[in-house]
């Protein structure tokens, strides 16, 4: 199911926080079609991995090849132009406006200066629909009164609405209770079957297990495994992520 | 739910699924200025019924006369408030502007228009100012506003001099607030109100029918238009009654010109509110900020250019203040800012951010205003009316932080 050539690839990645290594020599990297997980402990750098990718937060020294060639990452644009979005945890949406406003947010469409509410609403219907989103009722409705399960929907439908290659998803199941992780998790896997390649950062391992195709390990800056899921188990995984057990990293 | 197959926008359903939703908004305490409109009738009922002299044309001229400054200052405000910010200097910026109004003209001899320009610029500019210090230093626009506001009394008083008054003799300015319209003008305002409305409602319905989405049953547009027909109607046949004291020496009737000046920046402004993507980053913006600026948009131009807009509608205040009044002091606008941030939070404008519409300011400034007027009267103290309005001023407050805390826990 996956391309030949990464779509992202990082190699020998490093980043300081003064004296502190947060990334040491980090090599990572994402196919399209593929859900990709993200694990380790606190602190172990995934956030700085991340940031690093959303161009928040440059790395100090590495390559970065974004579908074979050598790009640079430096600045949110950078990276959104290369069409790698990230949805964060606390989802960035505004409450008082609606489905559609949110999906378009910053990018609205306008006739001669006239906001085209009807096809912003046609497309955003769309891209719900193509994602087999079930449980929106209407996309006028506001965002306050949507669900956490509904709201990180519209959240990764905004990703997919602009056709990014890649999606980042940080914790998307952090605050979502059984019936709403199954959604929201069903709707990761589509995201990847569409072609795109999804990165998820989960802390909970049976989340990952359910949902993803790959699984990186970090443990203190470090890239100790790089799993297949099908070759893997929880306990193995439990075992890099606390440091009881290593694997030689070789991608 | 989970047999649906196509998403809803809202706009499917007859006329009767439009109203059981509107009330099932209002119930899940989206009442914008519902509640205002309401208090409007039961105050307006409760002094025609103290005061015959309430329902007199002659009273429903000058309310409207004496709501248009603060309406216009509140509407200006509003689009501070969406951002949840504020701006107590906006009354000291309509004095000043007034101020060099009349200075420009009676000092300096220049042409009436060019003094208009000369006083909305000066507002533009004030405004461009206070949204430098709020958006790029990032101080509070409390602080910033507050400072404005000392600042720019003290200003006033050195450009009109203590004690001092400049009287205004032109007379297309003193006619805004004074003078009423032709018979004919009432109504040909009417047809234009009526044409703009059905014509920009059947353009968003031809819009939306060519990208494939649905419209809201015609019925809603119907009822809607017969509504500002016969509320239009009603309005300028009641202004064109006569109203003066003596009929036979000066003729007083028409709607008054204020009126026409009002409604077009409620237009103006609720339409770049609603139909363009600056609007749009507005509410963006108030609602959460920090979306708003992942998403790409300029935050601190959003906000500079909306205390420019709240600034430039005082500057119009000040023209207002300066034609009801034929003159303006050294005092002028000092008190009025408090009276307009609490016609827009009665009418339904939150202090959160946000939510709100301009309409709303228009709406609550009547509710100010006709407390006041009927207060007067009755022939209350006019402490009570303060303490009035301080009251119905926290009770809009209190119902909006009821709603604000319930949205964000839902």
């Amino acid at each position: 199911m996956s391309s030949e050539t990464p779509v992202i690839e990082l190699k020998n990645i490093k980043k300081n926080f003064g004296p502190v290594e947060v990334l040491k020599d980090v090599n990572f990297s994402v196919r399209a079609g593929e859900v990709t997980a993200l694990v380790g402990d606190n602190g172990a750098g995934k956030s700085t991995l991340i940031k690093g990718l959303a161009g928040i937060q440059p790395y100090d020294q590495g390559t970065i090849l974004f579908e074979g060639n050598p790009v640079e990452l430096k600045s949110p644009r950078q990276s959104s132009d290369l069409g790698i979005d990230v949805v964060y945890q606390d989802l960035a949406l505004c409450d008082n406006l609606d489905i559609v406003h949110n999906m378009f947010l910053g990018r609205e469409q306008a006739h001669t200066g006239v906001l085209d509410e009807g096809a912003m609403e046609s497309k955003a219907a769309d891209t719900l629909t193509s994602l087999s989103v079930r449980t929106v009722k209407s996309v006028r409705q506001k965002v306050a009164r949507l669900s956490g399960g509904q709201r990180q929907t519209v959240a990764i439908a905004r990703a997919v609405l602009w056709n990014n290659k890649v999606v980042i998803l940080d914790e998307p199941t952090a605050a979502l209770g059984v019936a709403q992780t199954e959604q929201v998790l069903q709707l990761v896997r589509r995201l990847a079957d569409s072609g795109k390649a999804v990165i998820i950062i989960s802390h909970n391992l049976q989340d990952v297990f359910a949902v993803a195709d790959r699984i990186y390990v970090l443990y203190l800056g470090k890239m100790t495994a790089v799993v297949k899921k099908s070759e893997t188990s929880q306990a193995d995984i439990v075992g890099y992520i606390t440091g009881a057990k290593t694997q030689e990293v070789g991608v | 739910m989970n047999n649906q197959t196509t998403i809803q926008t809202g706009n499917e359903g007859s006329f009767l699924d439009a109203g059981r939703n509107y009330i099932a908004r209002v119930k899940g305490g989206e009442t914008g200025s519902l509640p205002a409109l309401l208090g409007l009738i039961i105050l307006a009922t409760l002094f025609a019924a103290a005061n015959p002299i309430f329902l007199k044309p002659i009273n429903f001229a000058n309310l409207l006369t004496q709501t248009a400054t603060v309406t216009t200052l509140a509407m200006g405000l509003t689009f501070v408030l969406l951002l949840g910010e504020i701006d107590l200097a906006a009354g000291v910026t309509a004095g000043l502007s007034a101020a060099f109004l009349a200075i420009s003209m009676s000092n300096y001899g220049v042409a009436w228009p060019l003094a208009v320009v000369i006083a909305i610029s000066l507002g533009m500019l004030i405004g461009f100012l206070i949204g430098v210090l709020v958006a790029k230093v990032g101080i509070p626009s409390f602080v910033v506003t507050l400072a404005a506001f000392l600042a720019f009394q003290g200003l006033q008083l050195v450009v009109v001099g203590k004690g001092g008054l400049i009287g205004i003799d032109a007379p297309p300015i003193l006619a805004i607030m004074n003078t009423p319209m032709p018979i004919a003008f009432g109504w040909i305002l009417l047809t234009v109100i009526f044409l703009l409305y059905v014509g920009s409602a059947l353009y968003s319905r031809r819009q939306r029918t060519s990208s494939g989405q649905p419209n809201k049953s015609m019925g809603i547009l119907v009822f809607r238009s017969f509504a500002i027909l016969i509320v239009g109607v009603g309005f300028v046949s009641f202004l064109n009654l006569e109203r003066g004291a003596n009929p036979a020496v000066t003729s007083l009737k028409g709607v008054p010109y204020v009126v026409p000046i009002v409604l077009i920046l409620l237009a103006a402004g609720t339409f770049v509110l609603n139909r363009t993507k600056f609007g749009r980053h507005v509410y963006a913006v108030g609602g959460n900020a920090e979306a708003a600026r992942r998403a790409g948009i300029q935050v601190s131009r959003v906000r500079i250019k909306v205390f420019m807009i709240s600034s430039s509608f005082a500057g119009i205040a000040g023209i207002l203040m300066a034609s009801r009044q034929a003159s303006v002091d050294a005092a002028a606008g000092r008190s009025i800012v408090l009276n307009a941030i609490a016609a827009a939070v009665v009418g339904g404008v939150s202090l959160f951010g946000g939510r709100g519409r301009l309409s709303d300011a228009v709406i609550g400034g009547f509710v100010i205003a006709v407390i006041d007027n009927g207060l007067g009267l009755i022939g209350l103290a006019s402490g009570l009316n303060l303490a009035i309005t301080g009251g119905v001023l926290l009770l809009a407050a209190t119902a909006d932080a009821i709603t604000s805390r319930k949205s964000r826990t839902s």
